[in-house]
Parts: C-alpha cells; structure tokens; sequence
C-alpha cells in the first residue's frame, strides 16, 4: 500500500506539472498485436541500445590516434612492435581493463546482430506487405537506416587499426579513388592526403560515435513515433480487420514482454561475447601496407559488396587519357545501389501497377502476393550469391573446389539464379493458394475412411476451425484496372492508352496472378449458406464434423465437376 | 488521442483530437468556423467527469466481425452506465498453475541476483593483464552477465504468460487521412499565416532572403575543402629513384644477388630508409622473386631484372590490397582481398580476377657494392585506378 502511495504521490507530482493523466493513460492502455516476426525490430532496437552502452564504455580508453606507439603492454608477442595509438589502446582495453575484452566483443556480436536484425525485419516487412499505404515512409526510413548502419558499422571495424581493418580501409580507398572525375579528390580528401595517412582513423572515429549514432537514433525515434502513431500492423486472423488493432495492452503485457526481450536479447550477446571469440585483433597484428593474409573477409553485412568486387570481371576503358575504372566502381555501386533503389521504389511501384491506393493494415501472407513474393526472392538470391562470393576463397577450401570455379558459377549465378528463384517462388505461392483453396472447399482431411450404407466409401474430413478459415480467407482483392470507357465499345480509358498504360496493363497481369478464387461450396466456409447446412449441423451433434470433402461426391448438387 | 476505447468513429475521433480543451480556445486559435466538426469535441468527457464519461469495453471475449459497429453501439447502449466494467481480469483462470509460475519466477530473479553478485565478486577477483587471466576473466564476467541477463528474460516471460492472465483486447483504427473540414481548417490557418507575414505580397522580401542564403547553402562545401590536399600528380610517383637500395621488409637489410640465390624464393621489399615509413610503403612496397634462368618470359622487361631476379610492386592494381600470397610452382602471384592473379613469370600479367593491368615491374640493378638497387621509379602509376591514370 505505501508503494501505491509513494506511486501515487509521485504520479500527482508528475501530473501537476505535466498535465500527463489523460495522454499517459491512452499510452499505458495502447494495443499492440502480437507475432513472432513483430519481434525482429525489436532485437535491431535493442541491439542498438546494447551498442550505444557498450560503445560508451569503450570510448573511456579508445584512442582514436594513428600515433606510432612502441607496444609495452601485457600482450606478449606484440610487445616491442611500432603500432599506432589506436590499435595498442585497443589492446589494452582487451588485457588490462578489467570487462573490456568482454564489452569490446559484446559490442562486435551486438552489431552485427544489429544489421542482421535489420535484414530480417526488412524482410519481414517486404514479404507481408507491411510497406504498404499508409507506411512507404516509414519503409523509406528503413532503408536509409540499413544503409547508415553499413557505414556504421564499416567505420566501427576500422578503428581498431589491426591489419584487417587497414586492409578494409585500403579496399575502400581503391574504390572511393575509382570514381570517375572525383574519385582521387574524393579518396585525398577523406583520409587527408595519400593512404593511410594521420588522420583517417580520429575522422572516422568522430562519426562513428557521434554523428551516424545521432542520425541513427533520431531516425529510429522517427520510426518508431511513426509505427506507434500508424498502430502496428496485425497478421489476418479471426476478428482482425482493416479497422482494429487485436492484442494486449502495452501496459503491463507490452512492457513486460518487451523488457523480457531486451534481457534475452543482451542475454543472446552477452553469451556471445563471453563464449564465441569475435575480431581478435590480437591474432592480426597491427595495420601495415605490405602485409595481407588469406581468409579475410569483412563482417558479413559488407559482405555483399565484398563479392561483388570479386565477381565483376576486369573491365576497363582508358579514353582520352582518363581511366574508367568499370572493374571497381561497377561492383562497389551498382549491385546494391540496384537492390536498395528498387526497394526503395517498390511501394510507389506496387501502387502505380495495382491502382491500389487504400490503407492496409492487415498483412498479406506471402503467398497471397505471389508476384512480391518471388521478386522478393528473386533480389534475396540475387542478394545471396554475390554474399556468398564475398567468401569464395573460405568456400574453395571448404568444399575444395577450385576457386576460379566458385567466380565463374557466380558470375553465371547472379543472372540466372535471380530469374529461377523468381519462377520456383512464384509457382510455390499459385501452388500454396490452390492447396489454401482445397482447405477452404473441403475442408481438413481427417484421414478416417468411413463406408456409407450404400458401400461406398468416403474419406471424412472436418471444416476448418473459424480461426483457420479467417487465415485462409485473407486475400488481397486488388482493384480491377480502368475499364472500358462504355460497355459497347473496347476503348480503353484514357489513362491506360499510350505505352506507359500498356507497360501497366502488362504488369497487372504479371502482379494479379493468382490461383482461381475458392468456390464457396458450403463444406467449410457453409455453415450456413445453402446445402452444406444440413451437414454441418449434423457433423457438430455428433460432436464430429461434418462429412466433408470425400461426401462431395455423394452430393447431386455439386458432384458433376467437382472430383478432387 | 486516436485510440480511445469508446468506439467514436474515426472521422468524429480524429477532428476532435483537440479535446475539450479546445473549447475554451479564442476562435482565432481553434480555426474558427471552418472547424467545425470541433463541436465533436464537447462530446467527449471532460477530465473531471472520466469515470462518468463513456464505459470501457469488455475484454477477453473475441471481437464480433463487425467490430466498429457493434463497439459504437455498445458505447451508446451504456452511455448511462455509472460502473465501469472492468477491461482486464485482476486474476488468473487456473490460481494453482500461476503460483507454481510465481515460484520459478521468484526462483530466476534470485538466480539472477545471485548471478549479479558473481559478477561483482569475479570483477573483484579475477585479474586481468595476461593472455589467459583476460580470457580467464572474460569467462567469468561474462558468464555470470549472462545468466543474470537470461534469468531475468526468463523470470519476466514467465510472470507474463503464466501469472498474468491472458487479455486480447480490440482498438480501433482510424485513417490516416484527416477530415476535410480539418484540411480545409489547415488550409485556412496556412494561409492566413502567409497572408499576414506579407510573405507572398513582398516579393522583395522573399526574393532577398533566398539571395541570402544561396551562399550559406554553399559555405559547408568551401569549409570541406581543406580536408585534404590536391592528389597532384602523387598517385603517379613512390620514393624509388635511381640508387635506392632494396632492403628486406622487416630487417631492414641490402640483398645482394647471391644470397638471394635460391630459385622460387620471395621476399617483401622496401626502400631503404622508408620501412617504416606507411604513407611511402603504401605504394612503395615491392617483392622480388628469384627464377631459374630460362623462366623468365616476355612481357617481362628482362633489361630490369638482375640473375633472373624480377622485382613487382606488390599494391594490388584492383584495390590496392598487397598482393601477399605466391605459389612457388606455377610463378603465380595471388591477391588474397579478391583473387586476382598474376603470373610473375610473364610479367605479372592477370591471369584470372577483377585487377586490370599488371602488376608494375621495378627496374633493377646492383650498385658499387653489389646490393641490389632500383635504377628509376616505376615507369608507371603502382596501385589501383584513377581517374587521372591515362
């Protein structure tokens, strides 16, 4: 009773100054629905608060210098070697701050949980079609975190000044020097001169800490403000609409399930750090220009670009006495910059071919939207194989094939797989509708094999519960493109002449595709619209169900054209 | 706020977001007339007569299809209710299962009390300042920062799913889009607001006020310029002039010929005086390989090689990764950052990979006292490709 007091005074207190009752109370009784994909954002959150904790700490004893330092530290084999500033501090934070190797590799693993978090929420979003009107902002700014959180990160790695991290440095120095007319310009002006340079590090250092971490964090406020102010969306199910939100209320379900979360997500990397040994820059030994060993690879999220430089063949023009350096800039733009324009178009598109303007809250299941869905595997793969390629030299020993090889099957593979992966996809979801149709027009089959008095025999089946049937039923009715101006004449409508309406007609086709709609013939969804009636009605009494699919057959009214 | 619980469809909901509190607003403030669907607002309780205002709704059972209409008439239905319903059971359905939840919820936060206080005992005792005493350390840390982080995920997981009882609620949702009165409301107030800045009828005052800040706008660009110096022709040249000794990278010691005499061997080369030098060994460092006679073959300049020595930048022409890795049998040069591969009998010509153009060859020779040194700087540009590089 006294905490209730001590609250309650507290709450008054708060109150008189902020005039708080009213708005707070709406927040603490707020809905969030629940899912277990609604969880992935919330690991990227989290992991970005573990960051920004552990990173703090970190910074009371990185020093951001490229000062050559003679090693005397408590690391054995390094001592005595010329290193600069930052790399021996990085040392002394692993061996004499008590905690500090644990930090430093707890903020490694939470990054790259980080970024890996990001992607599989992206997906999430992409596949579910939670982009959708009215979130395209929110999808945008998803994007623009993705990539600053691939700077972020690329700077973080970097600092510590080991050999591996130079040697990404370096790789992005030729890249940034590759651009066309500004390239050196570019590449001098960013580490100040000729590579490495004195002050590369304390420049990345700087926006590392400070300036991406803040736009990071004010664009994540904005996410978040949106997401909250939008409401979440809410997978189909029974009850679920366009018009209402189905869950718990934040207050105390969402708060307590979410603290939960943040402790297993800093459980996830806490365990990570202490048992999976991440970035020993020890090992590497500190940066110089001369020496490069096998196996590196960068953190898996700068993977991608990693293969793509791999992958592209040596191509390049010298005209007029300039250099076009396809070979770099090529792979270092254009893949992703592909992956992350599209994206970054794709609602607008989606919008434009389907003429479907209204708001979406309820998510598509992926199969609904088989188009989306298979370009969506389509980019993965596309995606994939030039990650995969950024390792083609781990996976040439892994599976000891000849390396050259892992290049060429790349090289065929980012053409080709994407456009596979795009029809296997597309024909899974037609496929996984048809089978939702059967379920939806027959019902469950139950496996039991009854005789009827007549002798024949049937397989029973039992409807779909209404929770199911409300799953399956979530289609997404996309509206019907401008018809003809009058019914007599075939003109199309203004808007859908010329080539531009044409390109449209066509991607309609493409983008509507779907399994034929299930015919409501009153086994599953009937329970009480025509001749399924009688049946259901006798299949409940029994506590059974309903004689289903298999009985269709005995049905005069349906049994023509009816035999699956 | 949008999410009022007492069914209020979503055009009314949104207009009104003001509250009442908007009531007393002069009516130059609220919008004036155009607002009128304000008047909604007064609808809504105020805050001293909230447990007089609209009745929650009725939790726990599943929301009938047609939610919003059935909600609103519900709120109509018992506008006249004095008791409000209560919108989430104080307890849970089965109490015996959720006392045996409490106790493992109990059971985790004292293992993670526990767990905390071996952190702060292994901080105390366990030294760090070696190899194994940081790992040994690291262990202990970590491993007790896990558990209690884990039990306290678990003990909280617990206490929600097994202690609290289970609610599904339903909100409502309204569009995103305003009222037209409210836009129109918008319209209005933003227009009044240009009208009386003079903003729009003084095109002298907004035509010199953009004029002002073209230059601000630029400023930040000028400010980056001193970043860094031009490039200048410095991609195009590295320390090594004629005379300049090759030294062991490392070591620091002149080769001679002779001792360099093994066939197959490689060694990373320096300029002498600049090994440590990063800027300079960032395009300066080379690698000489020793070949049988016989094995060199054109394209390779054989006036610049010494006994079959032939000495190649070793910055990569893709990215400017070294081009650290050799395999003795097959003279092949290989990058490790993205394969490409040179064939350093040949020139170092690519054979497979990204880069472009060959590895540069360094002119060699031997001085007075028999150590070898370059006799010129590269004839052309070491290193990746650049815009400038004809």
């Amino acid at each position: 009773m006294s905490v209730d007091r001590a609250l309650g005074a507290t709450g008054n207190w708060l109150d008189d100054r902020l005039h708080g009752a009213r708005g707070v109370r709406v927040l603490l009784r707020k809905v969030f629905p629940d899912h277990w994909s609604f969880l992935l954002g919330e690991i990227v959150l989290y992991s970005f608060i573990i960051l920004l904790l552990t990173g703090t700490f970190l910074t009371l004893w990185f020093q951001p210098s490229m000062t050559d330092v003679i090693y005397h530290g408590s690391y054995v084999p390094l001592r005595g070697l010329r290193m600069s500033e930052a790399y021996a501090s990085t040392l002394n934070i692993s061996f004499d701050v008590r905690g500090g190797l644990l930090i430093r590799q707890i903020h490694h693993w939470a990054a790259d949980l980080f970024m890996a978090g990001i992607f599989a929420h992206m997906i999430r979003i992409f596949f579910t079609g939670a982009y959708r009107k009215p979130r395209e902002i929110n999808w945008l700014i998803g994007i623009v975190l993705l990539t600053l959180g691939m700077l972020e990160g690329l700077f973080g790695y970097s600092l510590p000044d080991d050999l591996l991290s130079g040697a990404g440095l370096r790789i992005l120095e030729g890249v940034i020097q590759s651009i066309p007319i500004v390239g050196s310009y570019l590449a001098f002006f960013l580490f100040g001169g000729a590579f490495p340079g004195h002050i590369i590090i304390p420049r990345l250092y700087i926006l590392h800490v400070l300036l991406i971490p803040g736009l990071i964090l004010a664009l994540v406020s904005v996410h978040l403000f949106l997401m909250f102010h939008q409401k979440h969306t809410q997978m189909p199910g029974k009850g679920r609409t366009n018009e209402n939100v189905v869950g718990a209320p934040t207050y105390p379900y969402f708060i307590a399930k979410t603290g939960a979360f943040f402790f297993f997500v800093f459980a996830a990397v806490a365990i990570a750090g202490t048992f999976v040994q991440i970035n020993a820059i020890w090992l590497y030994g500190p940066f110089n220009p001369v020496a490069m060993s096998a196996g590196s690879q960068p953190d898996f999220y700068m993977g991608m670009l990693e293969g793509a430089l791999r992958v592209m063949p040596a191509w390049q023009w010298v005209v007029f006495g300039h250099t076009f350096a396809f070979n770099v800039f090529i792979p270092a733009l254009l893949p992703l910059g592909l992956v992350f324009t599209a994206a970054a178009l794709w609602p607008f598109l989606e919008q434009w071919i389907t003429g479907d303007r209204r708001e979406h809250h309820v998510t598509d299941r992926p199969r609904n939207a088989p188009t989306r869905t298979a370009l969506g595997i389509s980019v993965i793969t596309f995606y994939g194989i030039l990650w995969a390629e950024g390792a083609n030299d781990l996976l040439a020993t892994f599976f000891n094939v000849p390396l050259y090889w892992i290049t060429w099957a790349a090289r065929v593979g980012v053409f080709v797989g994407p456009w596979i992966a795009y029809v296997i996809t597309k024909r899974i979801c037609l496929g996984l509708q048809r089978k939702d149709n059967h379920l939806i027009e027959h019902g469950v089959e139950t496996g039991i094999i009854r005789q009827l008095p007549g002798g024949e025999f049937i397989e029973e089946t039992r409807p779909v519960s209404e929770e199911e049937l409300a799953v399956l039923l979530a289609r997404s009715d996309l509206p019907a493109l401008p018809a003809a101006e009058s019914a007599e004449s075939d003109v199309p409508p203004a808007k859908m002449r010329g080539g531009l309406g044409r390109v449209r007609e066509r991607l309609y086709k493409v983008v509507t595709e779907a399994a034929p709609a299930p015919q409501p013939n009153g086994h599953a969804i009937g329970h009480g619209n025509g001749h399924g009636n009688g049946h259901a009605g006798e299949g409940d009494g029994r506590g059974q169900t309903a004689i289903g699919a298999g009985a269709s057959t005995t049905q005069p009214e349906s049994g023509e054209d009816d035999h699956h | 706020m949008s999410n009022n619980p007492s069914g209020q469809s979503g055009a009314e909901d949104s207009s009104g977001s003001g509250g009442s509190g908007e009531q007393s607003w002069p009516e130059y403030l609220s919008g004036g007339q155009s607002r009128g669907t304000a008047s909604h607002g007064s609808a809504w309780p105020s805050e001293g007569s909230e447990s007089e205002g609209p009745p929650r709704r009725v939790i726990g059972t599943p929301p009938p299809a047609a939610a919003r209409t059935l909600l609103a008439d519900h709120g109509d239905a018992s506008g006249a209710h004095a008791q409000p319903v209560r919108e989430m059971p104080a307890d849970p359905p089965d109490p015996r299962k959720a006392r045996k939840a409490e106790l493992l919820v109990a059971a985790c936060f004292l293992i993670a009390m526990l767990s905390g206080f071996g952190f702060l005992v292994a901080y105390g005792i366990i030294g760090v300042g070696t190899l194994s005493d940081a790992l040994h350390s690291n262990l202990w840390l970590g491993g007790t920062l896990s558990l209690t982080l884990l039990t306290l995920g678990a003990g909280a997981v617990i206490w929600v799913r097994n202690v609290m009882p289970p609610v599904e609620q339903t909100e409502l949702r309204h569009p995103m889009r305003s009222t037209d009165a409210d836009r129109a409301a918008f319209q209005e107030t933003w227009d009044e607001g240009a009208a009386t800045s003079q903003f729009v009828k003084r095109p002298l005052i907004r035509r010199t006020l953009i004029a002002a800040t073209l230059p601000l706008a630029v400023a930040p660009i000028f400010l980056l310029r001193d970043l860094g110096p031009m490039p200048g022709t410095s991609l195009a040249h590295t320390v090594w002039r004629k005379g300049r000794r090759l030294v062991v990278y490392g070591t620091g010691r002149p080769i001679t010929p002779a001792e360099f005499a093994s066939p197959g061997s490689i060694i990373s080369v320096a300029p002498e005086g600049f090994q440590d030098d990063d800027d300079a060994m960032a395009k300066a460092a080379v690698v000489i390989i020793k070949f049988r006679p016989g094995q060199l073959q054109p394209p390779t300049v054989m006036p610049w090689t010494v006994d079959d020595i032939v000495a190649y930048s070793k910055i990569c022409t893709h990215v400017g990764c070294p081009a650290a890795l050799y395999e003795q049998t097959t003279h092949h040069i290989l990058c490790p950052c993205h394969q490409s591969t040179f064939d350093a009998a040949r020139g170092a010509t690519v054979l497979f990979g990204p880069a472009t153009r060959p590895l540069p060859q360094l002119p060699l020779g031997v001085d007075s006292q028999g150590f070898l040194i370059a006799t010129s700087d590269f004839h052309e540009p070491v290193g990746p490709s650049y815009w400038e590089r004809s």
